[in-house]
């Protein structure tokens, strides 16, 4: 497989199985180009999730290969993974942000695969990274709550730091675990229009899992449909049409709008 | 359908209930007389006492250097073995707690602990009063071990209740293991842990009046001499200074804790 500069991220026959001969994953292959939102759909349990976490291997994929910067992460040993990792921002659905920590705290925590560990203890930071987390947080509009705790913010902010923390890695590719699933209708536009500008600005490709088709068409460049762990669809949001989705979701029902 | 008799309130006890009550009853009784705790004796008792308690007041300060001396090392002892216990059981806890360790790495340190819990610390003391000798060191050494016991197993458990999501996150950064500790497990846990090892300090300042007793150094040496000597005058003046210095100790935890919970 030649590599070519047009492609941030090459899954080649990625499968996952948590329990033998039960496939989440069944040879999932997907080259992510360099810039853009990848955005994954499909029904709860088809692996979404587990896709995404296998490329930081957050879980650990069973075969298959993920080509990023030129290296296989698959095969990657402890300390190569936690280089490779660094260079990949995540944002989770529920956020994930330590909660007794305060939001800067949460923010510089994206420099703790750069920084060393008896410096990150002593939260010694870098003047460059600190200067980086404040620009960062007056770009998601959070600079007044640096010193509040991350337990006090609203969902919308606290995704908002979890965004910075994400972006604090100078990651070259960013991945996003169902970003807006436990935020409401308003707020989940407006951290869908975050991560696109930001993804957009400094140049990060990103993938994303959303559930909400509507979100998704709105805001990926790329649809990839998952559905039994096997790519169903793959195309331009335009071109993603009522069977698609009834291909990846069973049923039809639920797409004549009155199910409430 | 309920007749009359199944709907009366409170239910009557079932027979097994009985039965164990009935049990109960005649081992209670069984127990006083094999001790043969008889009303005469108990009579006798509380002569006994009256006249003890007349010998104990007043309290007699006069070898107040004597008491000053043993309250001073017993407080040593209690705050050494505290920080010591402290420091040595964050490392252990955190290998025993089996959401952050494999299984072959949490049994030894989870053996550790139970083995260090499993004696009273007077116990602990005198196996120490008799592997290092006479005095202070063997009380801070006993009283290590039995802080390591508590704190470790408090420590663990507080561990195994965090949220894996937030270390999750860290871990997902690159995070070398001791920073992925640093964000993501210290701060879940650090308020329980000053309360964990406020209340051990509490704990160690007791047991540390006591090891004495046995010759591992504080004012427990010096209570036992006065008993023996049957100067019951300066067993009350060392009993009531214990409870100053307890007391005094529980001001001084409460003060630890607000300052760090604040």
């Amino acid at each position: 497989m030649t590599q070519t500069s047009a492609v941030a991220l090459s899954i080649r026959q990625l499968v996952k199985a948590y329990v033998r001969g039960k496939l989440v994953l069944n040879g999932i292959t997907l080259d992510i180009a360099p810039d853009g939102i990848t955005a994954i759909i499909g029904p709860s349990g088809t692996g979404k999730s587990t896709l995404i976490r296998c490329i930081n291997r957050l879980v650990e994929p069973t075969s298959g290969e993920i080509i990023f910067e030129g290296r296989n992460l698959v095969t990657l040993g402890r300390g190569e993974l936690r280089a490779a990792r660094r260079q990949i921002g995540m944002v989770f659905q529920e956020y994930n942000l330590v909660e007794r920590l305060s939001v800067m705290e949460n923010v510089l925590s994206g420099r703790l695969g750069y920084v060393p560990p008896f410096k990150a203890w002593l939260r010694r930071f870098p003047q460059t990274d600190i200067n980086e987390a404040y620009a960062l947080l007056d770009t998601v509009g959070l600079a007044a709550q640096a010193h509040a705790r991350a337990d006090a913010l609203s969902g919308g902010q606290r995704q908002r730091v979890g965004i910075a923390r994400a972006l604090m890695q100078s990651p070259k590719l960013l991945l996003a675990d169902e970003p807006t699933s436990s935020l409401d209708p308003k707020t989940s536009v407006e951290i869908m229009t975050l991560m696109r500008d930001l993804s957009r600005q400094r140049g990060i490709p990103a993938i994303v899992n959303i559930h909400n088709v509507a979100l998704a068409q709105r805001f990926a460049t790329r649809i990839v449909g998952l559905s039994g762990g096997a790519v169903v669809f793959d195309g331009v949001p335009g071109a993603l049409t009522d069977a698609h989705l009834k291909q990846i979701y069973g049923g039809e029902s639920w797409l004549d709008g009155d199910s409430g | 359908m309920a007749t009359a008799a199944d709907r009366s309130f409170p239910p009557r006890l079932g027979w097994p209930a009985r039965l164990a009550w009935l049990a109960f009853a005649i081992y209670f009784a069984y127990a006083l007389s094999h001790l043969q705790v008889t009303p005469a004796r108990v009579m006798a008792g509380l002569e006994f006492g009256y006249k003890f308690l007349v010998k104990l007041f007043p309290p007699d300060f006069q070898r107040w250097e004597l008491l000053l001396k043993g309250l001073k090392e017993s407080l040593e002892i209690a705050v050494l073995a505290s920080v010591l216990g402290l420091l040595i059981s964050l490392p252990v806890s955190l290998l025993a707690a089996r959401n952050l360790m494999p299984a072959w790495v949490t049994w030894p340190a989870r053996f550790l602990m139970v083995v260090c819990r499993s004696f009273h610390p007077v116990i602990i003391a005198i196996l120490f009063v008799k592997a290092v000798g006479f005095g202070a060191l063997a009380g801070i050494l006993a009283l290590t071990v039995a802080s390591l016991g508590f704190l470790g197993k408090l420590f663990t458990e507080a561990i195994e209740e965090i949220s894996l999501k937030q270390v999750e996150a860290v871990r997902a950064t690159g995070a070398p293991f001791m920073s992925v500790i640093a964000y993501g497990v210290v701060p879940q846990v650090f308020s329980r842990f000053i309360g964990f090892a406020s209340y051990e300090l509490d704990s160690n300042l007791r047991n540390s009046t006591m090891v004495g007793i046995v010759g591992a150094g504080g004012i427990g040496g010096t209570l036992f001499a006065a008993f023996q000597r049957f100067d019951y005058d300066f067993v009350c003046a060392i009993i009531l200074s214990i409870i100053a210095l307890i007391i005094a100790g529980e001001i001084l935890t409460n003060a630890v804790k607000k300052v760090f919970r604040a």
